[in-house]
C-alpha cells in the first residue's frame, strides 16, 4: 500500500511559515513601533511618550469609558436574552426566531447601523428624546444576540436531555430543573458567549457611529477620527493596547472552558 | 404559560422592535420620496428603484461585486495550502488552529488600521524599500483598489482557512492511498481527490468571505480614503450627508437582498446552516 505524499510537503511548510507572517507581522509591527520615540517608521529609541500621549487625552479616555460601560451592559443583556434563548429554542425550535437570528447575523453592517438608526429616530418623533448610551445599548444588544445564541446553542447540543428529565422524574419544577440542572452545565458556553459578546460590543465602529448621540463617542470612534486622519504613533500606541486588552480576554476565555465542571458526567 | 414559552419572550421582543421593525421602517421609506430638507415625505413613489438603474450606481454595484470576488477568490488560493498544512501536521496542530483564530478575537479596526500604518508614503513598506534604494520617491500604496482588497482579504482570510481546515480534517486517509496504489501522482491526486472532496468546506468559506466584502464600508472607507465608493459607502453617505433616505434604503434593502440571495443558493446546495 502506498502512502499518499503531499506534493512539495517542505514547500508547503515554508508557505505556512510566510502565511502566518502575513497573518500576524502587521499587527507585532505596529505594536513595535508604538514604542518608538520617533514620530517616523525609522527606529529611534524606546520611548513611552505615545502612551503617556494617550492618557492625557481627554477624548480617548472617555471613549474608552463609554466603550467600557456600553460593552459591559450591552454584554449583560445580550448573554441573558441570548441564553434563555437557546434554551427555548432547544427545547422545540422555532424557524421564525432561528431565520432571524441568522439573517441578523449576515446583514451588512452599516445596513443593520442605518436601518437602527430610521427606527430610533421614527420612534423619537412621539418619545422626544435623542440618541445618546442606551441607543448604543440597544443597537449592541441587537447585534451581539445572534452570537450569543449561536455558542450557547453549542453548548447545549453536548448536554443530554435525560437529564434535566432525571430531575425532574425527582421531583424538581421546570424552574428549579433549569436553574440546579442546566444552567450549572451551561456555564463554560455562557462565559464563552459572553466574552464574544463582549469582543464584538468593545470593537464596533460601523453601527455604533450611526446611532451614537454626541454624549456616547465610543473608543472605536475615537480610533477611527484619528485613523481617517492617517496613521500616528499615539494610535500604535492605542492598537497596542487594544490587542493586549483582547488578548487578555483570549487567555480568560480559554482557561474557563478549559476548566469544566464535571463536564464529562453531563454528556450523553 | 410554559417555561420554554417565557424564555422565548425576550428573544420575541428582540426580534420584533430591532429585527423586524428597523426593517419594515426601511422599506417603507424606500418607497416614499425625499423631503426637501433631507428626511421623508409622501407620496409613495418607485423613484428610488429606478434610479438604481442608472450607470454611476450600476457600477458600484458592479465595483462591489468584483472587489468582493476578487478577495473570495484571493482568500481562497491563500488559505487552501495553509488549510492542507494545518491538517498534515501532527505536532502543534492546536497551536496552529489558534494561530488562524486569534485574528478574530483582535480588533477587526485595528488589523485594519495596521495596513494604513504599513502602506502609507512614510510607512514600512515605502521606507524600506527607499532606504534599500529600490524606490526613489514613495510607491502610492494606498487610497487605491489595491489597499482596499488588501485590507478585505487580511480581514476575512480565517474564515475561509476554518472550514476549508474542518473538511480537510474529516478527509478519509484511505480514498488517497486508494488514489496513489492506482497510480495517481501526488499531485493528481491533490487536485482530483482532495480539492473535489473539500468542495463543502470551500463553498462555506467563499460564502463566509464573499458576504461580508459585498457589504463591507470601513475598510473601502479606511483604505480607500474616501476615494473608493462601494455599495456600504453608498448607504453610509445617502444616510449622512446626501440625505436622501428613499434611496439609502432602496440601496440597503437591495443589498440585503443580494446577501440573502448568496446565502439562499448556498443553503439550497449544502442543505445545511452554517456554524
Amino acid at each position: 500500500m502506498k502512502r499518499w505524499r503531499c506534493p512539495r510537503a517542505n514547500k508547503l511548510g515554508i508557505y505556512a511559515v510566510a502565511f502566518f507572517a502575513f497573518l500576524h507581522l502587521p499587527l507585532l509591527t505596529l505594536a513595535i513601533f508604538s514604542f518608538n520615540s520617533s514620530r517616523f517608521t525609522v527606529w529611534n529609541h524606546f520611548s513611552l511618550v505615545w502612551y503617556r500621549a494617550i492618557f492625557s487625552d481627554p477624548q480617548l479616555l472617555e471613549g474608552a469609558w463609554n466603550s467600557t460601560v456600553i460593552a459591559l451592559i450591552s454584554t449583560a443583556l445580550s448573554t441573558l436574552i441570548g441564553t434563555l434563548c437557546a434554551y427555548a429554542l432547544w427545547k422545540r425550535g422555532s424557524r421564525l426566531v432561528t431565520g432571524a437570528l441568522y439573517l441578523s447575523l449576515v446583514t451588512p453592517e452599516i445596513v443593520t447601523g442605518i436601518s437602527l438608526l430610521a427606527l430610533f429616530q421614527w420612534s423619537f418623533r412621539w418619545l422626544g428624546l435623542q440618541l445618546g448610551m442606551y441607543t448604543v445599548i440597544l443597537a449592541h444588544v441587537a447585534f451581539s444576540l445572534a452570537y450569543v445564541v449561536i455558542v450557547v446553542s453549542a453548548r447545549l447540543r453536548t448536554v443530554s436531555p435525560a437529564l434535566e428529565e432525571a430531575a425532574m422524574d425527582l421531583g424538581a419544577t421546570e424552574w428549579e430543573a433549569f436553574v440546579h440542572v442546566m444552567l450549572p452545565a451551561l456555564v463554560p458556553g455562557i462565559v464563552a458567549a459572553a466574552l464574544l459578546a463582549l469582543t464584538v460590543s468593545f470593537d464596533d465602529y460601523v453601527i455604533t457611529s450611526m446611532v451614537a448621540g454626541v454624549d456616547s463617542q465610543t473608543l472605536p470612534m475615537v480610533f477611527y477620527a484619528m485613523a481617517r486622519r492617517g496613521a500616528s504613533p499615539v494610535i500604535n500606541a492605542i492598537s497596542a493596547l487594544i490587542t493586549a486588552f483582547f488578548g487578555v480576554l483570549i487567555v480568560v476565555s480559554e482557561r474557563i472552558s478549559s476548566r469544566d465542571p464535571a463536564g464529562d458526567l453531563l454528556r450523553q | 404559560m410554559k417555561l420554554r414559552s417565557w424564555f422565548l419572550v425576550p428573544a420575541w421582543f428582540w426580534l420584533a422592535a430591532l429585527f423586524a421593525a428597523p426593517f419594515a421602517i426601511i422599506l417603507s421609506y424606500s418607497f416614499l420620496s425625499r423631503g426637501v430638507y433631507g428626511g421623508i415625505e409622501l407620496p409613495w413613489t418607485w423613484e428610488s428603484y429606478t434610479r438604481l438603474f442608472d450607470p454611476l450606481y450600476l457600477g458600484i454595484f458592479l465595483h462591489s461585486a468584483i472587489l468582493a470576488a476578487g478577495a473570495t477568490l484571493l482568500c481562497l488560493l491563500l488559505a487552501f495550502p495553509a488549510a492542507l498544512f494545518i491538517s498534515r501536521t501532527r505536532r502543534h496542530k492546536y497551536l496552529y488552529l489558534q494561530l488562524v483564530m486569534l485574528p478574530f478575537w483582535t480588533s477587526f479596526l485595528v488589523r485594519t488600521y495596521a495596513w494604513l500604518f504599513l502602506l502609507r508614503d512614510t510607512g514600512l513598506i515605502n521606507t524600506a524599500l527607499q532606504a534599500v534604494g529600490i524606490t526613489h520617491s514613495p510607491l502610492p500604496l494606498l487610497y487605491n483598489n489595491g489597499a482596499v482588497l488588501l485590507g478585505l482579504v487580511y480581514g476575512y482570510l480565517p474564515f475561509m482557512v476554518l472550514p476549508i481546515y474542518a473538511t480537510l480534517e474529516r478527509l478519509d486517509p484511505t480514498l488517497l492511498e486508494a488514489a496513489a496504489d492506482l497510480g495517481a501522482r501526488p499531485w493528481a491526486a491533490l487536485f482530483r481527490v482532495v480539492v473535489p472532496l473539500s468542495r463543502p468546506g470551500i463553498a462555506a468559506g467563499c460564502i463566509l468571505v464573499f458576504i461580508p466584502c459585498l457589504g463591507a464600508y470601513l475598510t473601502p472607507d479606511l483604505l480607500g480614503g474616501g476615494r473608493i465608493v462601494l455599495v456600504g459607502n453608498l448607504v453610509q453617505n445617502q444616510f449622512t450627508t446626501s440625505r436622501d433616505w428613499p434611496f439609502g434604503s432602496a440601496v440597503s434593502l437591495v443589498l440585503m437582498a443580494l446577501v440573502t440571495l448568496a446565502l439562499w443558493r448556498y443553503l439550497r446546495r449544502q442543505g445545511e446552516i452554517l456554524v
